[in-house]
C-alpha cells in the first residue's frame, strides 16, 4: 500500500504533520502539502498561479523551517494558498515551484491559520529507504 | 505514562508542588493551581512535564507556575508563568508566544439586552464589515514605514493621538498601551512586510469579538468602579493580538536564541525553550522586538476599539459617548515584562514570562490605573463562544505567589480535529442561533474547533483563583453576538 503524503498530528492547542516522501525533495513537497491541508481543502484549490521559491538553511530542519516560512510569506502578503510543489534539494538548500490560486473564503473551505513553525519535537530522518519528516505548527 | 499522582504534592485543595527532585537540572519546584477536577484533565498530557523543563532555565525564581487552564504548548506550557532575575536569568520567545501581545479588551455601553436584542443581526453583520478577520483578512489602514515605526515606539497612543480613541482609553489599558525600550531596529523587514497591512484585524483560530450581556454580578462595589452596573448590561469582549507582525518577531528570535543558547552554554531539555540571557546583545535585542511587536498589539486592539464603537453609531444612531463606550480595560496575556516584585523580603527585578497568562495586580499596586487603584486592576478571562466570559480582579496574594498573574481563559482540553470529529454533522452556527446567539465567520466549518466541546469550563478555572485568593470574580456576561476568522 502506498503510504500516504502526510498524517495530521494531533496536539492539544496547535496541530503538526507527518511528512513521508522516496526523496527528501518529495518530502519537503508533502510537508507544504501538510501545511496547506490544515488551512484548506485542498480539493477545493486549483492551480491558477505559481510561485518560484528558494530556501536553505544550516540543516535539513532548518531548511525544512525556511521553506514553509517562505511559503507562508506568500500566503500572507499575497493571499495565495498552494495545492501542489515541484521541489529540487541540494544540499541544505532548495528551489521550488508552487502551484494554487488566491485565497477566496467564499469558494475555499477554510482551515486554521498557521502563525507559525515551531521547533518543537522538529525531524527530518531517514525512513524505508526515504525520508519521514514532523512538524508542529503554532495555530 | 508518567505517574503524576504519586510524584505530586498537595499544598492545599487548589495548589500542587512537583518537587524539584523530580527531574535533574530542575532549579525550582513547579506549582500547579488546580483543584482535583482540573488535576484530573492536566494529569492526561505533558503540560506539566514542561512546567518542570522550564524550572531548569537559569535565573528561575521561586516556582515554574501553571494556571488552571494550563496545557501543552510547544517549549513552555500555555498557561504558564515563570519570573527570572534580570541579573542572572534569561528570556525566551517561547515563554511568550508567537502571538506577543495577545489580549483581550473589554468595552462598556449603557445599553441594555432589550435595546440590543431586536438590532443585534444589523449590529453583527457591521462589525463583521468593519472589524476584517480570518485568514488572511487584511485591515483599512496601510501604514508607510516611518508610521509603523512610530506605532511599534508608542503602541495605542499613537492612534488616540490620531483620533481613533479616546485619550483615557489609555489609562484602562495595561501599560498604558506602549511597552518602553521599543527598537525598530531589532524588528526585520520581513516582520513590518507581514504586520504593514495587518493593523485592525482579529486575525483566525481562537480570536473572537463578542458582543455580551452581564449575566451575574458577584460584587456590585467594584463592578460599578469598572462600569459594570447590573445584569441585562451590553458590553464588547474581544481577543487578538500582534498578528503576522508578531509571529514573525517569535520566529525570527526563536532561530537567534538558538545559537545563543550553545553560545552561552544553556543546556536545555527542549530546542522550542532556546533562550538567552537578559543581559547579553541577544537577550536584549529581543526584547527590544517584544516591545515592538506589543505596542503594535496595543495599536491593533485600540484601532479595533475604535471601529467597534463607529459599528455601534452606525447601527443605534448615537455617539459612542452617548452610549458610555468607555474601555473597562485592556490587557495582555501572552508577554515578557521587567517588573520589580517583593521576594524573601527585599526587591528584586525579574523577567516575567506570562505565556497565556494575565497579570492580576491588587489594590494599591503602582501600576493599576489611578481609577482602579483602590480596588484592584481588572482581569479579562474569555470563555468559549457558547457559554460565558469573566470579569475578575487581581487579589494581594498574587503578589505573593504567581507575580501578579492569574489564568488567561478556559484551556483547550480536545484538539482542533478531534472537536471536528466529535462534531461531524452538528451545525455549530445553528446550535448557536437556537440558544439566541448570532455568529458570523469566514468559515463555518472550523466554528466545531471553537465549540464548548473543545475547551475546559472557564467557570472552574476562574473559581480556582478565587479560592486560592489570586484573583476575584466580579462579574459574568454570556454572548449575544459572535464574530469569529
Amino acid at each position: 500500500m502506498p503510504r500516504p503524503h502526510f498524517e495530521i498530528v494531533e496536539h492539544t492547542a496547535d496541530a503538526g504533520i507527518i511528512a513521508h516522501g522516496s526523496t527528501l525533495a518529495e518530502t519537503f513537497a508533502h510537508a507544504a502539502e501538510g501545511m496547506y491541508a490544515l488551512m484548506v481543502d485542498l480539493d477545493g484549490v486549483r492551480e491558477a498561479a505559481t510561485r518560484e521559491i528558494q530556501a536553505s538553511g544550516a540543516d535539513l530542519e532548518r531548511l525544512l523551517t525556511n521553506w514553509l516560512l517562505e511559503l507562508l510569506f506568500v500566503t500572507e502578503t499575497e493571499g495565495l494558498v498552494f495545492r501542489r510543489f515541484d521541489v529540487e534539494v541540494e544540499g541544505t538548500s532548495l528551489r521550488a515551484v508552487a502551484h494554487g490560486e488566491p485565497l477566496d473564503a467564499e469558494r475555499h473551505e477554510l482551515g486554521g491559520m498557521v502563525k507559525g513553525v515551531t521547533r518543537h519535537m522538529m525531524e527530518v530522518v531517514p525512513e524505508d529507504g526515504g525520508y519521514r519528516a514532523r512538524i508542529l505548527f503554532d495555530l | 505514562m508518567t505517574d503524576w499522582r504519586h510524584i505530586l504534592q498537595r499544598v492545599d485543595a487548589y495548589r500542587w508542588e512537583l518537587p524539584a527532585s523530580y527531574k535533574a537540572g530542575m532549579r525550582v519546584p513547579a506549582r500547579i493551581y488546580a483543584d482535583e477536577a482540573l488535576l484530573a484533565i492536566l494529569l492526561e498530557e505533558q503540560a506539566i512535564e514542561q512546567a518542570a523543563n522550564v524550572a531548569t532555565l537559569p535565573g528561575i525564581v521561586w516556582r515554574s507556575l501553571a494556571m488552571p487552564d494550563i496545557h501543552w504548548g510547544y517549549g513552555f506550557p500555555i498557561g504558564g508563568v515563570a519570573a527570572m532575575r534580570v541579573e542572572d536569568g534569561v528570556v525566551s520567545p517561547g515563554g511568550v508566544g508567537f502571538d506577543i501581545n495577545c489580549g483581550t479588551r473589554l468595552i462598556a455601553t449603557s445599553l441594555a439586552e432589550r435595546d440590543v436584542a431586536p438590532r443585534i443581526m444589523d449590529l453583527v453583520n457591521q462589525l463583521f464589515r468593519d472589524v476584517p478577520a480570518g485568514l488572511g483578512g487584511t485591515g483599512t489602514l496601510v501604514l508607510s514605514d516611518p508610521e509603523l515605526d512610530a506605532v511599534m515606539m508608542r503602541g495605542a497612543a499613537w492612534m488616540v493621538e490620531r483620533g481613533y480613541g479616546w485619550p483615557q482609553d489609555l489609562d484602562a489599558t495595561e501599560s498604558g498601551g506602549c511597552l518602553a525600550g521599543a527598537d525598530p531596529a531589532a524588528v526585520s523587514t520581513r516582520a513590518r512586510q507581514r504586520g504593514a497591512a495587518q493593523l485592525g484585524t482579529l486575525g483566525a483560530g481562537n480570536h473572537f469579538l463578542e458582543v455580551q450581556v452581564v449575566d451575574t454580578v458577584y460584587d456590585p462595589a467594584v463592578a460599578a468602579r469598572f462600569g459594570i452596573s447590573a445584569p441585562g448590561q451590553v458590553v464588547v469582549f474581544f481577543h487578538c493580538g500582534s498578528r503576522g507582525f508578531g509571529h514573525q518577531v517569535c520566529q525570527d528570535y526563536l532561530d537567534v536564541m538558538e545559537v545563543a543558547a550553545a553560545r552561552y552554554d544553556i543546556e536545555l531539555p527542549d530546542r522550542q525553550l532556546a533562550c538567552a540571557p537578559i543581559r547579553s546583545d541577544e537577550g536584549r535585542r529581543y526584547l527590544a522586538a517584544m516591545a515592538a511587536a506589543a505596542n503594535f498589539a496595543w495599536a491593533n486592539r485600540q484601532y479595533i476599539a475604535y471601529w467597534v464603537r463607529r459599528s455601534f453609531e452606525h447601527v443605534f444612531h448615537r455617539t459612542a459617548e452617548e452610549m458610555g463606550m468607555h474601555l473597562v480595560y485592556d490587557v495582555a496575556h501572552n508577554i515578557a515584562k521587567i517588573e520589580r516584585h517583593r521576594f524573601e523580603g527585599a526587591d528584586i527585578d525579574v523577567c516575567v514570562h506570562r505565556k497565556g497568562a494575565t497579570r492580576a495586580f491588587p489594590a494599591g499596586h503602582p501600576d493599576v490605573p489611578e481609577r482602579y487603584r483602590d480596588i484592584g486592576q481588572p482581569v479579562l478571562v474569555p470563555g468559549d463562544m457558547a457559554r460565558y466570559s469573566f470579569l475578575a480582579v487581581g487579589q494581594p496574594r498574587a503578589m505573593e505567589e504567581t507575580w501578579g498573574s492569574t489564568c488567561h481563559g478556559a484551556g483547550r482540553i480536545r484538539s482542533r480535529h478531534e472537536a471536528k470529529r466529535l462534531l461531524k454533522g452538528v451545525d455549530v452556527a445553528r446550535r448557536l442561533a437556537d440558544s439566541g446567539i448570532v455568529v458570523r465567520c469566514h468559515n463555518r466549518a472550523a466554528l466545531a474547533e471553537e465549540a464548548s466541546e473543545a475547551y475546559k469550563d472557564v467557570a472552574n478555572v476562574v473559581d480556582v483563583l478565587e479560592r486560592a485568593g489570586i484573583s476575584r470574580n466580579v462579574a459574568k456576561m454570556r454572548p449575544l453576538g459572535v464574530i469569529k476568522g
